[in-house]
């Protein structure tokens, strides 16, 4: 009997989340011994499909076969067994620990002393010795995974995979963070695993990298499947292409902004840290919105948080209406009339225990600060009421715990304790992520709001179409770098893409 | 508060799992009582309430801490500082050991300051190896708490008082911050009942109408979203610490006046104590989450237990089991309230 034509099959797989359709009848279909690219913008649904594989997300249609068997999946310990794995773009090893215990965790060698059951200390040597050598790792079992290099560490996670019979290894960006000789090594053990008859999802944004190591790519746009080609048909244009080659379906409220006088200028912001943004320059004019496009690792919520002083510069210049400034901490950017809307909701902006009164006044307690250090509580109550009916957040009462709020209502109480600041300049980073389509247009109109009252604004996106539809200019960012500054009405996709791509080799 | 927990959950176990603590007190009165009828009095609640005062400023002081996501161990030892402190300099003249043998007599308020003006030094010092130096609070209160005591023990082993215990506190200094009381009989308060509640006002009104109370919710419900929203959490820490300092040793001093006397060893353990009336009141070691009536109501079934058991004639060793059962049982329940539903 022959060999199936695929080892791993994903048929029409569709995910809906309240509001979105995450994943839309995806078929991807993996050849046993090849590599098989998935691309696609940030969004498009590839970690989706991913967590839906893994069991992590039960997707709501299709199926998944193994082998042309039906497999059914409910937890990345599942998927282990079947011989599915997968190496995530951050990895968490256990610093502490040397490169054999890392290795073999959870399933640690063990000889019987007696009653006893003891660690095989010697056979976990030898095994792993052995599993390196046959993959080509040089490796010793014995050093501190905490010593290691990045790429060190990947090897063992792709050794760990081999340990554990995987047929199918999935790479979440795997060489986001390596350097040029190691992605060489990299490419030099997916080799290895190619002959051994392993096969390899692998996520990459990296379109050169796409080209060089793969034997199909299969490209997904909003939750679809665009089609899956041989990689020797393709060509950097057409992968951007059909990555970005779509309709601007969504809608943004009209606005027509008019750029004043210059407000925020930005001369040659470094970071001490190498990986991160280098040299950046810009300006903001009053009125505008200035959109910051980019890939995920471009940098640029480093970029903004250091303008808000949450990180350190090392060099470059910062002027606000023509004066210089120093912005060491969120107190001096609050000072200077800057206000930053984070990108991780949960982690860094709400408070998620106290009512929606505290979140909202958190940034700007002092404006009802009354001698005898009391709060003046009826402006605050009455001004949390005027931020609520003005932005319409939708809640029970405004002592109701904010966790209990949407994503999208959470994010609106974020806006209002920024807008109380009363800033002249708000930093707006992914202001839309992870909120439904109606609360992302109401979203849209308190931006155009706010620049028609003559606000400045920054907004970072991964979402091309919002990017264009509501930036007056968009500033791209690669690997740190400040790529290039999009102006004008002709603005297209596979511009930024071109840009944000700009410095990868 | 009130719409928390009201999804899915039926209303009886939700409005059970939210007054749980109440109900824990009620019960443990109740019970006491069932068993001997005596203990329902004026006399047992008189009592209770007089060596609940001194736990409720210390319990206070750690609810501070606590709620921005810290903890302090040093309470104990700066309690048992400023009672040694304050109990050295406001003894009778005609007392055979005095500590300072020539010091004449000071007015009451001096050397009162004096102890919780060191409290709040230390908690100062707390507060900076804290926010500056970013030792986890653990650490660095247990660090203190060993030093202090340390500290307590050269003062109080200095010539000529060489470690003996001190004795012989001025009657004015006993009867305002110990013994005194105003009305009289069964209608009487104690003074240092007072001043506990003027104290739980106090602290009542930061927690709740301040920018300081405020940004103690926000540091301990998520710092980095301080940080972000321009809150001065190192400031801020520093207030905690030293204010929660400053109730050690006014505690302190009271602990001296009931007593009657001080030694070194005074206020031993008592931070453990706070932190279990802080978290079977309902606050979060985690931070954010906690209230003052509360950390009252915590201390107070501590207090009930404490003489309540005596009282019925349960074994000092019972006593430690069910503490220690009622500290679990209460967190678990409570802890309820927050956990997010998967």
């Amino acid at each position: 009997m022959p060999e199936n034509k695929f080892i791993l099959e994903m048929n029409n797989v569709s995910k809906d989340f309240p509001g979105v359709k995450a994943l839309d009848d995806v078929t991807l279909q993996v050849r046993p011994g090849t590599v098989h690219s998935l691309m696609g913008e940030n969004g498009a649904g590839k970690s989706t499909l991913m967590k839906c594989l893994f069991g992590i997300y039960s997707p709501d249609a299709g199926e998944i076969l193994l082998n042309g068997q039906k497999i059914e999946i409910n937890s990345s310990r599942d998927a282990l067994d079947q011989g599915i794995s997968m190496i995530h773009q951050e990895l968490h090893p256990v610093p502490r620990r040397n490169v054999m215990e890392n290795l073999w965790l959870g399933r640690f060698p063990v000889k019987s002393v007696g009653p006893i059951k003891l660690i095989d200390d010697k056979r976990m040597y030898q095994d792993s010795i052995a599993l390196f050598e046959d993959l080509g790792m040089d490796l010793d079992p014995h050093v501190l995974v905490g010593s290691l290099s990045v790429s060190k560490i990947q090897s063992i996670e792709i050794a760990k995979a081999v340990s554990y019979q995987a047929k199918v290894i999935v790479m979440d960006e795997p060489t986001s963070s390596l350097t040029g000789t190691e992605v060489d090594q990299l490419f030099k053990i997916i080799q290895s695993l190619k002959s051994r008859g392993v096969s390899i999802i692998y996520i990459s944004h990296k379109i050169e990298e796409i080209l060089a190591i793969s034997d199909e790519v299969t490209i997904m746009r909003d939750g679809k499947r665009i089609g899956s080609w041989l990689a020797s048909e393709l060509t950097t244009d057409s992968i951007i292409s059909k990555m970005v080659g779509r309709d601007l379906t969504q809608r943004f409220p009209e606005h027509h902004n008019i750029p004043g006088e210059t407000v925020l200028r930005v001369e040659g912001l470094t970071s001490p840290f190498s990986k991160a943004f280098k040299d950046v320059s810009f300006d903001l004019r009053q009125g505008e919105i200035l959109g910051i496009g980019g890939l995920v690792g471009a940098q640029r919520t480093e970029l903004i948080e250091a303008l808000f002083g949450l990180r350190t510069v090392s060099s470059g210049k910062i002027f606000i209406k023509g004066k210089q400034v120093k912005i060491k901490s969120p107190m001096d950017a609050k000072k200077h009339k800057i206000a930053l809307l984070t990108e991780e909701r949960r982690a860094t902006g709400i408070f998620p225990v106290l009512p929606i009164v505290e979140n909202t006044v958190m940034a700007n307690m002092i404006r009802y600060a009354s001698p005898y250090f009391l709060l003046k509580q009826l402006p605050m109550k009455q001004d949390v009421q005027q931020k609520i009916a003005r932005l319409h957040i939708k809640t029970p009462s405004s002592e109701t715990q904010i966790k209990n709020l949407s994503g999208g209502n959470q994010q609106k109480v974020l806006i209002a304790r920024w807008l109380l600041t009363e800033p002249e300049i708000l930093m707006l980073d992914e202001p839309t992520r992870g909120i439904d389509v109606g609360a992302k247009f109401e979203i849209y109109s308190i931006i155009a709001d706010l620049v028609q009252q003559g606000k400045s604004i920054i907004m970072i996106s991964s979402e091309m179409p919002e990017l264009i539809g509501m930036s007056d200019r968009i500033m791209v960012m690669c690997e740190g770098r400040l790529s290039g500054i999009l102006e004008g009405k002709n603005r297209t996709e596979e511009d930024i893409m071109h840009l944000a791509t700009k410095f990868m080799v | 508060m009130k719409t928390n927990n009201a999804t899915n959950a039926n209303r009886v176990g939700s409005f059970f799992f939210q007054y749980a603590i109440y109900f824990v007190l009620v019960f443990l009165v109740l019970g006491i009582t069932a068993i001997d009828p005596s203990f329902w009095s004026i006399n047992s609640l008189h009592d209770i309430l007089l060596q609940s005062s001194t736990r409720a400023i210390i319990a206070l002081g750690a609810a501070f801490v606590l709620i921005t996501g810290g903890v302090d161990l040093s309470a104990g030892r700066m309690v048992g500082f400023a009672a040694v402190l304050s109990a050295s300099m406001l003894q009778i003249q005609e007392y055979s050991h005095r500590f300072y043998p020539g010091l004449p007599d000071l007015p009451l308020w001096v050397p009162v300051l004096i102890a919780i003006f060191v409290g709040l030094l230390v908690g100062l010092i707390n507060g900076v190896i804290v926010s500056r130096f970013s030792v986890p609070p653990f650490i660095a209160t247990l660090g203190s708490m060993v030093a202090v005591l340390g500290l307590n023990s050269l003062y109080f082993d200095m010539k000529p008082n060489q470690s003996q215990p001190i004795g012989g506190l001025r009657p004015d200094f006993t009867s305002t911050l110990g013994s005194g009381y105003i009305g009289s009989g069964v209608y009487s308060i104690p003074y240092i009942v007072i001043i506990a509640l003027l104290v739980a006002g106090l602290v009542w009104v930061i927690f709740n109408k301040t920018i300081l109370g405020k940004s103690m919710y926000a540091i301990g419900g998520n710092i980095q979203a301080a940080i972000v929203s321009g809150i001065n959490v190192k400031r801020v820490l520093l207030y905690v610490y030293a204010a929660a300092g400053a109730l050690y040793g006014l505690a302190g001093v009271m602990e001296a006046a009931r007593t009657g006397g001080a030694t070194s060893s005074y206020g031993n353990m008592y931070e453990l104590d706070a932190i279990a009336a802080c978290v079977v009141g309902g606050v979060s070691t985690a931070g954010g989450i906690g209230t003052v009536p509360g950390v009252l109501v915590g201390v107070l079934i501590f207090g009930v237990i404490n003489y309540g058991l005596t009282y019925i004639g349960v074994s000092p060793y019972w006593q430690l089991i069910i503490k220690g059962l009622i500290i679990i049982v209460a967190v678990a329940f409570d802890i309820r309230k927050y956990l997010t539903k998967k």
